[in-house]
């Protein structure tokens, strides 16, 4: 808790220095059609006109809290122009997206810690594909999804999701399923376990705890997958089609709003899997 | 389906080759084995593409989008120089520069640290790909907007990891530099920097990836008529498929080789870590 007077700080900092840039950034503005229509304008005016624009440069931060109250609670949730609604919609391919990659992440790291070949011959692809920007596959795959006869939106949303989320998995389930020690190995070794009840009552149970560690990045990644398949398949609803709605219409508030929504949406997964992981430690005995 | 066989044919040769490979504990295995790998996954579907006659709108063969990057090079370079040249990396060098030196710069402040470390932490794990469109509307739709969002997007990240990187060093460490009389300058350029070194390289590395996503998301939102993220959309509308996969091809190549040339650099600075060390 010694952190809150520093990081409240750091807020309103930032919180000033944002009035400040949409003050700076909106008077040219209000200055031009001030002398066009041959007016002078006082500090006053100049100051509630940067303030309260419809298509401001920078939104003031209660412009955005507005536009993001109003979004959340003015409008029936089934509505088009619900954040909940968009919200929704972007969290559900996140979540499937997410569930995605850890499966396909978790496999591979099993088949990895088990055979050489795996390992040698996938491995290597799995960081190099971590190179290759997703959003240039992105449109291929809803071509390829559609083409398949998947009509719903959500899947290519969703691959696309796994496909940035599985990498943070596979590389923690790695370490994770090779963290015994070699003492361990051996006890069970002289036990006469199989390599099925090894992989069960050791390698499993170790590397939990690097398995929840990884879940924080794969859920940040799994929402920016879940925006950034939103942006070039063309879809209406989602938060990220709300930003390109809003960019397309010139509607700044829009994006704005729904730029929040989603950082408000990422910060709450992440406490959610934090809070997961606080427990699943806690359980498991590893305190920090 | 003879070339459909053929292609399953293939597949388990090449398995078999990997796995004696795998055993065989030989040194070119490690290269080996993932190139069997790749080749066989090219092969395999060129020969599936081929052997179903899957139309090209869906998937076309390598060969046909081998011949469609050939044929269409000066495309692909004017979009490789607007995206990754002008879009991508300068945003990267600005931004990663700025983070280092606000790193630096709140080290010395042990309330700002506190205070800016959590935050940035939480801000590094948003979805910043979001700026995107008002990144665009501040800067236009030439490359300054671009490299707007990919300095968003990897500032924080680097922010973070050199701040980490700037406490890596031991008490012990300091208290030598101390009893040398070292300056704050001298401690920090011949101590602290190259033992933050490993930590940054993390987070320049990471920030390669978000750089070229940064740069061809912003495309969406509006662009000159050039650039990756601009053919790859268009390509799309037209059904130019294997134009797409073009730009895929160059997307991976410019990720890859991103991420190789810092890799590069890191082992240059850094041969000194453990990470580093007894592979030559």
């Amino acid at each position: 808790m010694r952190n809150t007077l520093p990081v409240l700080t750091v807020v309103a900092a930032i919180l000033v220095i944002w009035y400040l840039a949409a003050f700076w950034m909106n008077a040219a503005w209000v200055m031009d059609q001030a002398a066009r229509a041959d007016r002078e304008v006082g500090f006053a005016d100049l100051f509630t006109a940067t303030m309260t624009q419809d298509r401001p440069v920078v939104a003031a931060p209660h412009q955005v809290v507005t536009a993001l109250w109003d979004g959340v609670f003015g409008h029936e949730i089934t509505s088009k122009r619900s954040l909940v609604y968009h919200g929704f919609i972007t969290l559900e391919a996140t979540l499937w997206g997410f569930a995605l990659g850890i499966a396909v992440g978790v496999g591979l790291a099993v088949a990895i810690v088990h055979s050489r070949t795996v390992n040698m011959s996938v491995m290597p692809w799995a960081v190099i594909s971590q190179t290759v920007p997703i959003v240039a596959l992105a449109p291929m795959i809803v071509v390829v999804s559609n083409a398949l006869g998947v009509e719903d939106r959500l899947v290519p949303k969703a691959i696309i999701s796994a496909y940035l989320s599985f990498f943070p998995v596979l590389v923690s389930m790695v370490s994770g399923l090779r963290s015994p020690q070699h003492m361990q190995l051996d006890l069970l070794k002289t036990y006469g376990a199989t390599r099925a009840q090894v992989f069960w009552k050791l390698r499993l149970p170790s590397s939990l705890p690097y398995f929840f560690a990884s879940l924080k990045v794969a859920i940040a990644a799994s929402l920016i997958g879940a925006i950034v398949g939103e942006l070039p398949t063309g879809a209406i609803n989602g938060l990220g089609a709300r930003m390109l709605i809003g960019s397309q219409f010139g509607q700044p508030l829009i994006m704005w709003a729904a730029l929040f929504a989603a950082a408000i949406l990422a910060g709450g997964l992440i406490l959610i899997v934090t809070a997961i992981q606080r427990a699943a430690d806690r359980r498991m005995g590893v305190m920090r | 389906m003879t070339l459909v066989g053929l292609a399953i044919a293939i597949w388990l040769l090449a398995l078999y080759a990997n796995v004696r490979l795998a055993r065989s504990g030989m040194r070119e295995a490690r290269y080996a084995v993932p190139t069997i790998f790749g080749v066989t996954i090219l092969v395999m579907w060129e020969l599936v593409v081929r052997g179903l006659e899957v139309s090209p709108v869906i998937l076309p063969a390598p060969t046909a989008i081998a011949e469609r990057f050939a044929t269409s090079l000066g495309t692909l370079w004017i979009d490789f120089v607007q995206t990754v040249l002008k879009g991508a990396l300068t945003g990267y060098a600005m931004g990663c520069g700025a983070a280092v030196l606000a790193a630096i710069a709140i080290d010395r402040s042990s309330f700002l640290t506190r205070g800016l470390l959590p935050v940035g932490n939480f801000v590094a794990a948003l979805p910043i790909v979001g700026v995107a469109p008002i990144m665009v509307m501040w800067f236009g739709f030439d490359w300054q907007s671009k490299a707007a969002v990919v300095v968003a997007m990897v500032f924080f990240p680097m922010l973070v990891n050199t701040a980490a990187g700037l406490k890596a060093t031991d008490a012990i460490q300091r208290d030598l530099m101390r009893t040398y009389a070292a300056s704050y300058g001298q401690t920090l350029l011949k101590l602290r920097l190259p033992a933050a070194m490993p930590f940054i390289f993390n987070g320049l590395k990471i920030a390669t990836t978000l750089a070229l996503i940064g740069a061809i998301v912003a495309e969406f939102f509006g662009s000159p008529i050039m650039g990756m993220g601009f053919r790859i959309s268009t390509s799309v509308g037209r059904l130019a498929i294997d134009m797409v996969w073009a730009e895929i091809v160059v997307a991976a190549l410019a990720g890859s080789a991103f991420y190789g040339g810092v890799t590069v650099i890191e082992k240059a600075v850094t041969f000194w870590h453990p990470s580093q060390r007894g592979r030559t």
